[in-house]
């Protein structure tokens, strides 16, 4: 009754500020596109490299839209591979056609593979003697030494967990924090509520929010951003909304340490950025044993890699399992921790 | 509950914060249905006080009874009606879905809470602002919405803090009839207040400064008491600034 009356009455705040809910539900929808765009949502023009042996490739390369730049010289081709005028260089070996790929631009990694692959399938059932050659599967090896990288694919799962921690964090934190400077906090604790009341209020107002909020961001995601999905939507969705739950209540325990808006907003390089760096976003294994357990004390990293599992290697509930029961009992932990916090303007 | 009982009674309550004793050794007993002042200055312990009583805070020293229990308790603050000094509204919010909430925080009904709404609105004078967003109201009008929010429930027993302050003089004459009003039906009121004059009407007063119960006593034994002509005087005299 009490919970429903506190959820009741979020609901109506939103309703009423059309703002915040627009950050909400559009902010993230805002950065996802850019980023989509950023990280190679676009068509990216490979630059190839011929050497003298591959010249033979120019003209079908040309046909698959590639840029052309032909070397007599191999070490003039090495030389623009290395300070990065070319993406890849093409050499054909005895057997096979041998592509060096620059590496460090995943986005022009994958547009390259998938012009070979293109030439690959346009070439298989013609003829002549160096386009049978190139016909065969070619060696790819890597001048900066990176692995098979993904761009928006890669990046977007562990984002649409971020910006929904981010957001809810801070628009929850905020505005229990707001309850405590405008004395409406103090108001409600001079009524018979109980401290847990305000606590399962606030998950039940905003997690109505969340979902809809969830709906949206994976909806976008999925289907206008186009980022892969090999698994299956209604994971995405469950762990996304673990992962808001996560996010609103952690801010609304943090913002029993802020004073203020602005105080709420520092919180963020603290809490948010290094969770972000240890999510998996980039490759924990090279760090120091001690930041990459860190890393496993962090909601978003254990979101991060479901959502991955979910994603990108299409895998079930089995493989997601403990990383939603790890993102519900960081939710009890905090929604405790929150419940106790409340203790220092409210004893009983 | 034992009638027998003041209303309230406070026995040798302090609160410190840390090593600043904000207040010390108060004792003072609040009778059902009067009206009982706590005057002094600002920063001289009286909304400390009235979260003591509110059950919000609790006393580091000595005892706080409201209705006959030793607070903080949660099921007597079903019991008290609370304004505090600031307005604690959701400003976002109309004036009607404001009141709707706290009514339901108090178990308040359909029916009944409907009722009430119209009621307490029509007491402070605000009926026709129902449904405008409290952001729209000036500072006058909100302090009234507070009060209208502590009365909703009809509590046995109103704390209120500075529950005056920005109403103009009109619709203050206006408010105190109405605690009058709900005295003779047996609501008890304590209030606190740094005007002078709005103490002359409590029906008993305690004078506070620096965390110390200077006096309590009807505002007519006080000046007698001190020889002093008007209730400033009379906080003069009780603060050691005797002319």
């Amino acid at each position: 009754m009490r919970i429903r009356a506190i959820a009741l009455r979020i609901l109506r705040q939103f309703i009423h500020d059309k703002r915040t809910m627009a950050l909400m539900f559009i902010a993230p929808l805002l950065v996802l596109s850019l980023m989509s765009l950023v990280l190679g949502g676009g068509i990216y023009t490979p630059k190839l490299g011929l050497e003298k042996s591959a010249a033979v490739l120019a003209e079908p390369l040309a046909g698959t839209g590639a840029e052309i730049y032909e070397y007599t010289d191999a070490a003039a081709g090495e030389d623009a591979l290395r300070s990065g005028r070319i993406d890849a260089l093409i050499s054909l070996g005895a057997a096979a056609p041998e592509v060096i790929l620059e590496g460090s631009n995943p986005a022009a990694n994958q547009a390259v593979i998938l012009t070979l692959q293109e030439l690959l399938r346009q070439q298989a059932p013609a003829g002549g003697a160096g386009l049978s050659l190139a016909a065969a599967q070619p060696q790819i090896s890597y001048l900066y030494g990176a692995e098979d990288m993904k761009t928006i694919d890669r990046y977007g799962p562990v984002m649409i967990g971020v910006f929904v921690f981010f957001f809810v964090f801070l628009i929850a934190g905020v505005s229990l924090l707001r309850e405590r400077t405008s004395g409406t906090l103090e108001r409600l604790l001079s009524t018979p509520l109980r401290r847990a009341e305000i606590v399962l209020g606030y998950v039940l107002g905003f997690g109505l929010f969340t979902v809809i909020q969830a709906l949206l961001i994976s909806w976008f995601s999925v289907k206008v951003l186009g980022i892969m999905m090999a698994g299956s939507f209604v994971y995405v969705l469950l762990i996304t909304l673990l992962m808001a739950l996560t996010a609103l209540t952690l801010g609304t325990l943090l913002s029993a340490f802020a004073a203020n808006e602005l105080q709420m907003i520092q919180f963020i390089p603290l809490v948010i950025v290094p969770q972000i760096f240890l999510s998996g976003l980039f490759p924990l294994d090279t760090l120091p044993l001690w930041l990459q357990r860190l890393g496993l004390a962090t909601p978003i990293y254990y979101g991060s890699e479901a959502l991955l599992d979910i994603m990108i290697r299409g895998k079930g509930w089995n493989a997601i399992a403990a990383d939603v029961y790890i993102l519900l009992a960081f939710s009890l932990l905090f929604m405790t921790l929150n419940v106790r916090a409340l203790r220092k303007h409210r004893k009983m | 509950m034992n009638e027998i009982h003041p209303v309230i009674s406070v026995r040798h309550a302090g609160r410190s914060f840390g090593q600043k004793e904000v207040l010390r050794d108060i004792s003072l007993e609040v009778d059902k249905a009067e009206t009982f002042g706590i005057l002094g200055p600002s920063g001289s312990g009286k909304t400390t006080l009235v979260k003591l009583l509110a059950g919000i805070d609790e006393a580091t020293s000595g005892e706080v009874q409201v209705l006959g229990t030793v607070m903080p308790k949660l099921s007597v603050l079903q019991k008290i009606g609370y304004m505090a000094q600031s307005d604690a509204l959701y400003s976002e919010l109309t004036a009607k879905e404001n009141l709707e909430f706290f009514a339901s925080l108090y178990g308040l009904k359909n029916g009944n809470r409907n009722r009430r709404i119209g009621d307490v609105m029509e007491l402070v004078n605000l009926q026709e602002h129902l449904r405008k967003r409290v952001d729209q109201y000036s500072g006058g009008m909100k302090r009234r919405l507070s009060l209208a929010i502590a009365l909703l429930h009809e509590p046995p027993l109103l704390l209120l803090d500075e529950p005056t302050v920005g109403i103009d003089p009109l619709l203050r004459q206006a408010i105190w009839k109405e605690l009058k009003a709900l005295n003779r039906k047996g609501t008890t009121i304590v209030l606190t207040t740094h005007v002078m004059d709005e103490a002359g009407k409590c029906d008993r007063l305690a004078m506070i400064r620096e965390g110390r119960l200077l006096a309590a006593d009807t505002p007519a034994g006080m000046l007698k008491a001190a020889g002093a002509a008007s209730i400033e005087e009379a906080f003069l005299y009780y603060g050691g600034g005797r002319p």
